[in-house]
């Protein structure tokens, strides 16, 4: 909403500066975007070359002679612009005056040997425009000696304020005046408007067949009008915030519903065929709109029509058959009511959007509807001349007002400040409410032009906005027994420990896209139409993801494509199983791409980084787990993964047969290739919220600590087996031998080769003994070693190694 | 030098003469062995079964008890000298030794190491803010909650207040997803608000909670991301009001921006969910290039919005509004992260460029408390 100073006192009696008025505004909730102040212009006066010669020293420089207009002698200025002349009138700025375009406050001074007393001035210079092709080059009649700023109309400072949308009132220059003098900055000057006596009734007649969408409907003929181009002082306006004036006629609605928030209509009244029916309109149905684009419509969408066609989208933009020109003589003025819902949503399915819609869609004071015609009337008569018919009212059932009761306590009770109850009744009787009653409760007529006010709530804001939020000074708040216990939730912990236990192994935390390609999200499981977004901002922003993992594999590539391979980066956040609340799953996931181990990365004088492979997941993995509180000497790996890993090169990590708490491996050819990604790659990916919660006792003593008193010892064996063996089978069945003695199973060495036989491998562990009761002598070791041979062999089939 | 042959005659004749020649000759065999092995060879010269010194300390109990008080202390006094000379030697020669050992194993201590781990990962500035975040309210009594990100139109919408068709519904331009059978249609949620309404639905005042997590609008330039991150803060109770929001609104402002005493300006505004509304301005420096302070200045930047709870949301959230009342807020998460760190552009922080992630992003042990500093 823009507005100028002049046009704001037009309605609003006040000496308040141009400062306090913005400061005002914005602390009133009217929060002011833009200040357009050209008052730095004022020293600027129009001057007029006399007489332009050649500098005698330089080819691009002339030496003019201006008349300032002070009635002293012209003074000399030299000048470069291409189109000084004699003759030419222009703006000059006098030695001393600040020229905000080039920054730089002008002084007497010799330019290549020849005394200069001011310049004469560019838009640019002005920051005017951009335009710096020449001096301004004002028309013959402009007055010598005036002020520039005051001719060119720049003297009057443009506020555009960012209205909020429960406002509607404030979409009128009156209705803001009205806002400020509530406030205390300045009088309200009345805003009453006289009826126009009318001769005849306006022969056209409206018929509204979907009242519903049209709540009131007025109608006047004004006979032998002559539209030509508006006033000055319209025009300026307009221009002033923005709008081009086309037409007296249609300048006129324009001024009346920035002035008075009431958005009109014109009618050429000789190209409406028949009378005028307000309905829904036909499917499909075109009509070509004044903005000269042809728009089909919806019954969705409310219309004017005449026996013709469509002559208005309602509410939203006249058509252009029947809008004025300046052949126009006969003209309809309507001013109606339209449903703010149906408004918006027409204007967006359309793309139009217009300074009716604005008001429309927000609420238009029904109240105002006839003292908008009278309003609009008395403009055309004054610019337009003219003859008006009786305005013809149709649909409108009249206003009642809202009463709201309101207990003055709730001021204090919700904003924590005491408004003496006098000043609460003052600045609600000052923003249109009328307050009734005399006891703590009061009941409080809503004025016609707040329909966005239907409580006690919103009267506690328009008391707390006009008596200052400003003056509400800030009270601790008082701690809380009931709400002194948890902050975080275990989920919320494990995510943070995850996040860091994966940083401090190298990896990088990324944020990535929570919707992903289609065809990324059917590689990792995904796709389905559940989690497909209707409208999607890009065509591969379309499903919600299954997985982090190809995210943050598309993401390893881009640093890649920049000539970093060699990247590791996590991820913990959702992924999504379907569209209800509890199918948001919490994940945390990561890839190391090319050689970016644990250790570090690339080419190293101690021994180069490796490509990395399913082993770097599977410590990443478990090191998440760890973070997250699982029971890590408790966890399965089974060989194999989702579809979407290498089936040889992956695992799946389990708590008991159902938990599935995680997976990682290298990547399966086909993602590879689906995703567009080169490797060496691997990932893994652990689902946080399945780890089992902690027991509910919160703090836990540690059990006690049993040293033994005998010596460790370790002693290795080599088996052979088949080569399907899992290395994890005969280390379990090497600690099941003696799970008292045996402390711990190690595997220190894999080995395949012709020696041992196709289809045969070597399995060396060192096994961990710590002896509890007694040293232990030979015989005990010999008997050790047999049960862990024979335990060996009957789980896996395994061999001692000769 | 004297030969094995001739100690052994002096051996047999313990004469002083010979005494002093035997000692002469070991001490100079000990001063010129040049490492372990050559001095113990003269020490088993000496002292060995049928060394030298042996040999003269066997003839002492074949003499006379005249001749063993002559010769006695002369021939313990040669063996202690001896002895000696060739500890001495020895240790000497241990250190030279060692001192040679440790040249050959010297290495070029300038080689360069590996980064450690903890020092190449990183956390994004959206984690460390939420944390920072979380340890501030944390410390106020708040606990943190959080919601899922598809929902449901009433949770998002119509519990808030959004009443339907209402421009400020439309404001929020909405990412939905295709209708179900029953013509229902789920969306991303456009704000964290419908936490507000969960928790209202399963816990009882007093609450106090804050609720960070990613949102979506369709939406997308250099300041407006298709997806993005808000926080918002939610007390209920019988009393809390707009001068008790001021206070914890400051309190954060202070702590979040590290500052003494920071200037907010609160402006009247509109939201659906609250009533009465407001936006909040910070006051700040601008007047350098790039770069904004917080706490000085004379410029204002909005930061957040807030108000008291909508009386149509208390009741969505099955609460009285007459019995209770509270105060919710608003703000970006990555938006008050690019604010504090300077990032200058939000959509770097999708991108996972390993390079804005090492430059911007945050330590793994930098865990941001209130008493070690947030930041620190």
């Amino acid at each position: 909403m823009k507005f100028t100073l002049s046009w704001l006192k037009d309605h609003l009696e006040t000496d308040a500066t141009l400062d306090e008025i913005v400061e005002r505004l914005t602390s009133i909730g009217l929060e002011v975007e833009h200040v357009d102040d050209k008052s730095g212009l004022k020293p600027f006066v129009i001057a007029k070359v006399l007489t332009a010669v050649q500098h005698p020293d330089a080819d691009r420089l002339r030496v003019l002679t201006v008349d300032t207009g002070d009635g002293k002698p012209p003074v000399q200025v030299v000048c470069g612009a291409p189109n000084a002349r004699a003759g030419l009138i222009g703006a000059f700025a006098a030695p001393g005056t600040y020229v905000p375009g080039i920054d730089v406050t002008l002084t007497v001074g010799k330019i290549r040997g020849v005394e200069s007393h001011g310049m004469m001035c560019s838009e640019r210079e002005l920051e005017l425009s951009d335009e710096h092709n020449g001096i301004i080059d004002l028309p013959a009649d402009a007055p010598v000696g005036a002020s520039f700023a005051s001719y060119a109309h720049l003297d009057d400072p443009v506020i555009e304020i960012n209205l909020t949308p429960n406002r509607p009132d404030a979409t009128s220059v009156y209705g803001i005046a009205r806002d400020l003098a509530a406030s205390g900055l300045g009088t309200l000057k009345s805003g009453a408007v006289e009826a126009i006596p009318a001769k005849g009734e306006t022969p056209v007649k409206v018929v509204i067949e979907a009242p519903e969408l049209c709540p009131g409907f007025a109608l006047r003929l004004v006979r032998g009008v002559k539209n030509g181009p508006s006033p000055k002082w319209l025009q300026q306006r307009l221009i002033a915030i923005g709008l081009r004036p086309i037409s007296a006629l249609v300048d006129i609605t324009n001024y009346v519903t920035f002035d008075r928030g009431r958005p009109l209509h014109v009618f050429d009244a000789s190209k409406v065929a028949g009378n005028l029916v307000v309905r829904r309109a036909k499917d499909g149905e075109r009509v070509l709109a004044l903005d000269g684009r042809e728009y089909t419509l919806t019954p969705e969408m409310c219309v004017i029509a005449d026996d013709d066609s469509v002559e208005s989208i309602a509410g939203v933009m006249g058509g252009e058959h029947s809008g004025c020109d300046e052949n126009t003589s006969d003209v309809l003025i309507e001013s109606a009511l339209w449903d703010p819902i149906t408004t918006a949503r027409t204007g967006r399915a359309l793309g139009i959007i217009t300074d009716a819609r604005y008001r429309f869609e927000r609420g238009v004071d029904p109240e105002f509807m006839v003292p908008g015609i009278e309003l609009a009337t008395r403009l055309v008569l004054d610019l337009c001349g003219g003859e008006p018919a009786q305005t013809e009212v149709v649909g409108y059932a009249g206003h009642v007002d809202k009463i709201v009761s309101f207990p003055l306590s709730e001021v204090t009770r919700l904003t924590g400040i005491e408004v003496p109850k006098a000043e609460c009744l003052e600045i609600l009787s000052r923003l249109g409410f009328k307050p009734q009653g005399s006891g703590d409760v009061v009941d409080v007529a809503v004025p016609s032009w707040r329909p966005d006010l239907d409580g006690k709530a919103d009267l506690v804001e328009e008391v707390m906005r006009i008596h200052g939020v400003d003056n509400i000074a800030p009270q601790p708040l008082g701690a809380h027994d009931a709400v002194n216990s948890k902050i975080l939730t275990t989920l919320q912990v494990r995510t943070r420990t995850a996040k860091r236990a994966l940083a401090v192994r190298g990896m990088m935390e990324a944020v990535t896209w929570s919707f992903i390609p289609a065809k990324h999200a059917e590689l990792f499981g995904g796709g389905q139409t559940a989690l497909k977004l209707a409208n999607p901002i890009a065509a591969d922003m379309s499903d919600m993801r299954p997985s982090l993992l190809p995210g943050l594999i598309a993401a390893a590539q881009r640093n890649a494509d920049k000539g970093i391979g060699d990247v590791a980066l996590f991820e913990v956040s959702g992924t999504y199983e379907g569209d209800g609340a509890d199918q948001q799953r919490r994940v945390a996931a990561g890839v190391r791409r090319g050689t970016a181990k644990l250790d570090g990365s690339g080419r190293n004088w101690a021994g180069n980084s490796g490509p990395v492979g399913v082993f770097d997941a599977k410590a990443d993995a478990i090191a998440a787990l760890e973070a997250c509180g699982a029971p890590v000497d408790r966890l399965q790996i089974e060989a194999g993964g989702p579809a979407w890993y290498h089936p040889g090169r992956s695992g799946t990590i389990k708590l008991g047969p159902k938990t599935v708490l995680g997976t990682f491996g290298e990547f399966h050819p086909k993602t590879m290739e689906g995703l567009d990604v080169s490797g060496p790659l691997c990932g893994f990916e652990v689902f946080v919220d399945a780890v089992p919660e902690p027991k509910a006792k919160p703090t836990k003593t540690k059990p006690k600590l049993e040293l033994s008193a005998f010596q460790a010892v370790k002693r290795d064996f080599a088996f052979v087996v088949d080569k399907s063996v899992e290395a994890g089978a005969l280390v379990r069945a090497a600690l099941a031998a003696d799970k008292k003695l045996i402390t711990g199973v190690s595997v220190f060495d894999i080995f395949e080769g012709a020696s041992l036989g196709a289809d045969k491998k070597s399995i060396a562990i060192e096994v961990s003994i710590q002896p509890v009761e007694k040293t232990l002598t030979d015989e005990d070791f010999e008997a050790l070693a047999k049960r862990i041979v024979e335990n060996v062999g009957k789980q896996t089939g395994g061999v001692l190694r000769a | 030098m004297v030969s094995v042959a001739d100690r052994e005659s002096f051996a047999v004749n313990a004469t002083a003469g010979n005494l002093e020649t035997l000692e002469a000759s070991l001490l100079a065999d000990i001063a010129s062995a040049a490492d372990e092995p050559a001095i113990e060879a003269v020490r088993i010269a000496a002292f060995g079964k049928k060394g030298t010194v042996s040999e003269m300390l066997k003839t002492l109990g074949a003499m006379t008890a005249e001749e063993r008080q002559v010769n006695g202390p002369a021939i313990n006094g040669l063996k202690n000298r001896v002895t000696e000379a060739l500890t001495a030697r020895k240790a000497e020669l241990k250190d030279v030794a060692i001192a040679a050992r440790l040249a050959a194993e010297k290495v070029d201590v300038t080689l360069p190491v590996r980064q450690s781990p903890a020092e190449r990962g990183r956390i994004h500035p959206i984690s460390q803010v939420i944390d920072e975040i979380a340890a501030i309210f944390g410390d106020l009594g708040f606990a943190i909650a959080e919601g899922p990100d598809i929902e449901t139109d009433y949770y998002n919408f119509t519990a808030l207040n959004f009443p339907d068709g209402h421009p400020a519904r439309e404001m929020h331009d909405t990412f939905f997803f295709q209708p179900d059978e029953k013509g229902e249609r789920k969306l991303l949620r456009t704000h964290t608000s419908p936490v507000q309404i969960r928790t209202m639905e399963k816990q009882k005042p007093p609450i106090r909670i804050v609720i960070p997590g990613k949102t979506y609008r369709q939406d997308s330039d250099a300041t407006h991301s298709p997806m993005f991150h808000q926080v918002e803060g939610l007390v209920i109770d019988k009393t809390a009001n707009v001068a008790n929001m001021k206070w914890v609104l400051e309190e954060f402002c202070k702590a979040f921006f590290e500052v003494p005493s920071v200037k907010m300006r609160f402006r009247p505004s509109f939201f659906p969910f609250t009533e009465p509304s407001l936006e909040v301005d910070i006051q700040c420096d601008r007047s350098r290039p790039g770069e904004v302070r917080f706490g000085e200045g004379s410029d204002w930047m909005e930061i957040l919005g807030c108000g008291m709870v909508h009386p149509n949301v208390l009741r969505a959230g099955g609460l009285d509004p007459d019995e209770y009342q509270g105060f919710a807020w608003g703000m970006g998460i990555d938006r008050i992260a690019m604010l504090k760190y300077g990032m200058p552009d939000l959509r770097a922080f999708f991108d996972a460029d390993v390079r804005w992630l090492s430059h911007y992003g945050f330590r793994p042990l930098d865990m941001p408390t209130l008493f070690g500093g947030l930041s620190a």
